[in-house]
């Protein structure tokens, strides 16, 4: 039995895989900074194209402030503003939440028979197609605090994508796989938490990058529907009340809030998706050719 | 049947007991789309045996090997297991495990997770289970591998992967469906005599299913030819020779003349398969 006793391999694979490490400058590879600089460079180009324009052709202030100015706007303005894109980010942050625990219960819930997916998808579906800007004034009326009904609207938008693309994900699992579950008698539960919930996560993880986004619109556009001021406004508010007194700048300050608040959102949750896929997932990988 | 050699008789000293491990009696498979897929299959597969299932494609040896597993049920007859542990309903608990044409991993999961995953099922505890994944990646020839994603191992390593938790479980039976179908040629020799090597070191019965003459030969005791249309067992031929086996034998006269006679039979299952349309 001494032939039995080696190893079965014989070849050279004992040593560990060789990892390449890339030249790093302030943390980042230096593969990664032209990512990052080009963008950038765009963006600095064309504000100053914009700055430059509004001077050359002494654009006024009220049709087109400049890009120097509603950063001092927004400098002047911070503790209006800050209050404000707070309340909008909370609403769009516990919306985004809530769309995660429901839309994830929910496809968990239509993976266990198909019949629940069939009785419900359609009224997941006619949700989503409803426009939120018409059900917005009814769904403010039937709920007396204002705040939880920006966040049903936020809620809406966002959770359809989530619900989706995870219930999509769910039953995408590898057939042969599953056979492999049921050969070894895994149970419902086993084979839920082991094979289709990971199986589900690159899909779950797109759906959310949209939800994200789509959590502030709803927020924003619930907002603008509400139209209700004082101090609890968010920034949809700060807009609407800065163009009824022609505050151009200010409300130019807030409308970039927002738009920084929804890239900032998409690239956390884009780091999240690669941090849980990277190891593995396609979409995380480099080609290698 | 053309050659009905006594092929139990060639199976490896089995003990006390000479009971089948899988005794497959008049078993029919009829899909819903109105295909007989199987039709009076009778098998007696004996214990330590190394059989081969060899066939054109649909003949049903794929359906018959996932019947035996367990994976779909059969239209008639029985599926028994002598030798197993039976529940309290009477239904059989084979120790299976079964390999798969792909790897078939979990490509979120490291390799060793991978091989202790039929372990976690059975509820076997964290520290037990990663001692015997360790172990058995090690008899594959993975030990040094075993925090690497499926998608950093080549095609017959991820096949060793699969193996290795295949042989986790210590399983009395070992089912594969053409593991090796997809791999190149050096790589299928040398996991070939790989799997040959674990076969003859341990216990267990293997029931390897593949189109290829050469394979079945060079790894099998007994080749059970099928051919298609209705699926069934046209021959069942005794392929001894003494194990273990060397790359030699390929070129042996022993292994031509069974090379031949398993031709032959194949020629017979395509015969059949043509004359039916």
């Amino acid at each position: 039995m001494a032939e039995a006793a080696r190893p079965a391999i014989t070849i050279g694979d004992d040593a560990p895989p060789v990892i390449l490490q890339h030249k790093r400058v302030l943390g980042v590879s230096v593969a990664t900074w032209p990512k990052i600089l080009m963008p950038l460079a765009v963006g600095i180009l064309a504000l100053a194209g914009w700055e430059l324009a509004v001077r050359l052709q002494g654009i006024p202030v009220y049709i087109l402030p400049g890009p120097i100015l509603i950063a001092k706007t927004m400098v002047a303005d911070w503790g209006t503003l800050s209050g404000s894109l707070w309340i909008t980010l909370s609403i769009s942050l516990a919306a985004l939440s809530a769309a995660v625990v429901l839309g994830v219960s929910l496809s968990v819930l239509f993976a266990q028979s198909k019949w629940v997916e069939l009785s419900f998808f359609p009224y997941a579906v006619i949700l989503q197609v409803t426009p939120i800007v018409a059900i917005a004034p009814l769904i403010i009326i039937w709920v007396n605090d204002v705040k939880l009904s920006l966040l049903i609207c936020a809620w809406i938008v966002a959770f359809f994508p989530i619900l989706s693309n995870t219930t999509l994900g769910l039953n995408s699992a590898d057939h042969n796989l599953l056979n492999l579950f049921q050969l070894y008698k895994a149970t419902r539960f086993q084979t839920l938490m082991n094979l289709r919930l990971p199986s589900a996560l690159p899909y779950f993880l797109g759906g959310l990058k949209i939800s994200g986004g789509l959590a502030l619109i709803g927020a924003v556009v619930a907002e603008f529907v509400a139209g209700t001021g004082g101090s609890q406004s968010g920034l949809a508010y700060r807009i609407l009340e800065s163009g009824y007194q022609l505050r151009i700048p200010r409300m130019f300050a807030a409308l970039f809030m927002i738009s920084i608040s929804g890239i900032v959102i998409f690239m956390c949750l884009s780091l999240l998706s690669h941090l849980a896929l990277r190891r593995w997932h396609e979409s995380a990988l480099k080609r290698e050719n | 049947m053309i050659a009905a050699d006594n092929a139990a008789a060639n199976a490896r000293p089995a003990g006390p007991s000479a009971r089948p491990v899988v005794a497959v009696r008049g078993v029919a498979k009829l899909f819903s789309n109105g295909t007989l897929a199987l039709q009076n299959v009778d098998l007696d597969i004996g214990r330590h045996q190394f059989m081969s299932l060899l066939g054109p494609s649909g003949c049903g040896k794929s359906t018959l090997l996932r019947m035996i597993a367990g994976l779909g049920s059969a239209s008639a007859g029985t599926i028994d297991w002598p030798e197993a542990d039976h529940d309290a309903h009477g239904a059989a608990l084979p120790r299976l495990s079964f390999v798969f044409q792909e790897p078939t991993l979990m490509p979120w999961a490291s390799a060793i997770k991978n091989v202790m995953l039929p372990l976690k099922l059975a509820g076997v505890p964290k520290e037990e289970r990663r001692a015997r994944a360790a172990e058995a990646l090690a008899m594959v020839g993975l030990g040094a591998f075993e925090n690497a994603y499926p998608r950093e191992l080549s095609g017959g390593m991820k096949m060793r992967v699969s193996i290795a938790r295949g042989m986790v479980t210590k399983p009395d039976v070992l089912l594969m469906d053409e593991p090796f179908a997809a791999l190149d040629e050096i790589t299928r020799f040398k996991l070939n005599n790989d799997l040959l090597e674990l076969w003859h070191a341990s216990n267990f019965t293997v029931v390897f299913v593949t189109h290829s003459v050469f394979e079945s030969v060079y790894l099998s005791q007994r080749i059970v030819v099928m051919a298609a249309r209705p699926g069934r067992i046209i021959a069942d031929l005794d392929t001894a020779a003494p194990y273990p086996r060397a790359p030699d034998y390929r070129t042996s006269p022993l292994y031509n003349d069974h090379c031949r006679r398993a031709s032959q039979a194949l020629e017979v299952a395509m015969g059949h398969a043509l004359g039916a349309h």
